[in-house]
């Protein structure tokens, strides 16, 4: 005879958990990483390593030292890791890239509460911190196949072909230069429903129209940079980014136009990082003006309960 | 004061350093030590300039408190306080003229830091010369305490350096030297100094769970918050 189980709801359960999504999101990261690794060679798998390595050891200690729940192998730490690394060129010191971690992993999602309590989004601002403090290593772009000599991004040579851009044979950091690999994975979230694909299409199609309004390229500014990898991964990020259809939609554009805002008319060649820790800020405001009503409960629309 | 629980000498002077620090404890006077706490050499400096103005307009206004009419109070202070940091400016342009570059407006501006026309307010007016010259100290040294923390903290790890010696090297992270650096190690700072003085937050937030509710005017009229 089976025993009667009383227990609170939700009684259906999705098999998919955090971990679930985030081992997806590195699976989808592989691409990318995977042509860093054939661009850059040795040197940017190591710096991978590191930095996703790093990244679980802080938030193991970060966890230990606040004497809560370990959290490491949700993966998210991993996610994190990796994303940074992918953001940093590859002849990155690596004292520095531990340091993206510890900024990333303590200070911008632990010291706020763990997973789903950062207001914004750890690699992102880890990566602002490092450019900063260290902008001559963070701008010492390798040129693929080559071992050390340095150049500067396609969004200041304004040089490379279109094919070079997609496939990823141009100077920049790891995860950033083939757009085709980091287009593959962030296919793969879509059709595997972690991403909604509102977001990154608002932010490119922004971008587009703002710098095909200004009489540039647009293809050769989507494709350049790292706009691909910040609207597929870093714009998509949960906890730091709008929960409503329209709150992403208006978070997407307002990340395109500030990049575009950016790179055309300040001295930085590259702000897609700057915009979406912008974007990040304004996320309550969006989520609050975006805000789905239930059905019949137009009288309460835009009254809210005092907060006493 | 005819008051039957006075405080000793000792807590007037002591209370400023660390209990009722009036700028991690009281958050008062925030500007300075996010301005100019990038080397700890101008962030003593900086403390010690305003540690000798706060004693000497407590001083002044503790000898005037019962001529000065309450409707005039407040310019009255001023006119003092700017009397002692003009008379700073002056002393620091003759024999320090490096510190005094390196404050540049600041110097001028410890006029409206409001710790000053604080203690002047809160304490100064109310209290006998001696006791408010020990509360002047006990404060300006607090101040400098959170000053020279502050600036330890960002030119140490922002610099590599200590009052100009070098210590870490090549190791540091330029980004605490500048402004979002200042937040950051102000932020720090405070949150160490509150665990250590108060160890448990506050049960509720309100006027009263305040560390500077005893010597706070609003309290004693009935704030209402």
């Amino acid at each position: 005879m089976n025993s009667l189980q009383v227990s609170a709801s939700p009684h259906a359960r999705a098999l998919i958990s955090t971990r679930h999504i985030m081992l997806a999101v590195i699976a989808a990261l592989l691409p990318a990483a995977l042509n860093g690794f054939i661009q850059f060679g040795m040197r940017a798998l190591i710096l991978l390593l590191v930095t996703t390595g790093s990244a679980m050891g802080f938030e193991m200690l970060a966890r230990l030292v606040m004497r809560r729940r370990q959290t490491v192998l949700d993966c998210s730490a991993a996610v994190t890791g990796l994303l940074l690394g992918l953001n940093l060129p590859a002849g990155m010191p690596f004292w520095q890239a531990v340091l993206g971690s510890f900024i990333a992993v303590v200070i911008v999602k632990q010291l706020f509460g763990g997973l789903g309590q950062n207001f914004a989004n750890p690699a992102i601002v880890a990566r602002i911190v490092l450019m900063l403090s260290f902008p001559a290593t963070m701008t010492a772009f390798q040129i693929p196949g080559t071992d050390a000599v340095s150049g500067a991004t396609p969004l200041v040579t304004g040089t490379a072909g279109y094919w070079d851009l997609l496939l990823g044979n141009t100077a920049g950091c790891i995860g950033e230069t083939s757009a085709a690999a980091i287009l593959l994975g962030g296919l793969f979230l879509c059709i595997c429903g972690i991403i909604s694909p509102v977001t990154p299409l608002a932010c490119i199609g922004s971008l587009a129209l703002c710098t095909w309004l200004a009489g540039n390229d647009p293809l050769y500014q989507i494709l350049s940079g790292g706009l691909m990898l910040g609207a597929v991964f870093m714009a998509t990020d949960y906890a730091t980014t709008p929960l409503t259809k329209p709150g992403k939609l208006l978070f997407g554009i307002g990340c395109g136009v500030l990049t575009f805002v950016i790179r055309q008319f300040s001295t930085y060649p590259e702000g897609m990082s700057f915009a979406i820790l912008l974007m990040n800020l304004l996320t309550p405001y969006l989520d609050r003006m975006t805000r789905t009503h239930p059905f019949g409960a137009d009288n309460l629309a835009g009254k809210e309960k005092p907060n006493a | 004061m005819p008051d039957s629980k006075q405080p000793t000498l000792w807590h007037e002077f002591h209370k400023g350093i660390l209990r009722e620090n009036p700028n991690l404890i009281g958050l008062l006077g925030m500007c300075p030590v996010l301005a100019i706490t990038q080397e700890a050499k101008n962030a003593l400096g900086m403390g010690l300039a305003t540690t000798f103005v706060l004693i000497g307009s407590n001083f002044v206004i503790s000898l005037l408190r019962r001529l000065i009419p309450p409707s005039v109070k407040l310019p009255a202070y001023i006119v003092i306080i700017a009397g002692f940091v003009t008379l700073t400016e002056f002393l620091l342009h003759g024999f320090r003229p490096e510190l005094y570059s390196a404050l540049g407006t600041f110097l001028s501006l410890i006029t409206v830091n409001c710790i000053i026309l604080g203690r002047a307010e809160v304490f100064a007016s109310k209290n006998n010369v001696l006791r408010s010259v020990l509360d002047g100290i006990g404060m300006g040294l607090g101040f400098t305490l959170a000053l020279l923390l502050v600036s330890s903290f960002r030119e140490i790890l922002g610099a590599g350096t200590w009052f100009g010696l070098s210590v870490t090297g090549e190791y540091h992270i330029p980004v605490l030297t500048l402004a979002p650096g200042g937040f950051f190690a102000l932020g720090c700072v405070i949150a160490v100094i509150h665990r250590l003085v108060h160890k448990e937050p506050p049960q509720n937030i309100g006027c009263r769970s305040c560390p500077l509710a005893d010597s706070c005017a609003a309290s004693k009229g009935g704030c209402s918050q």
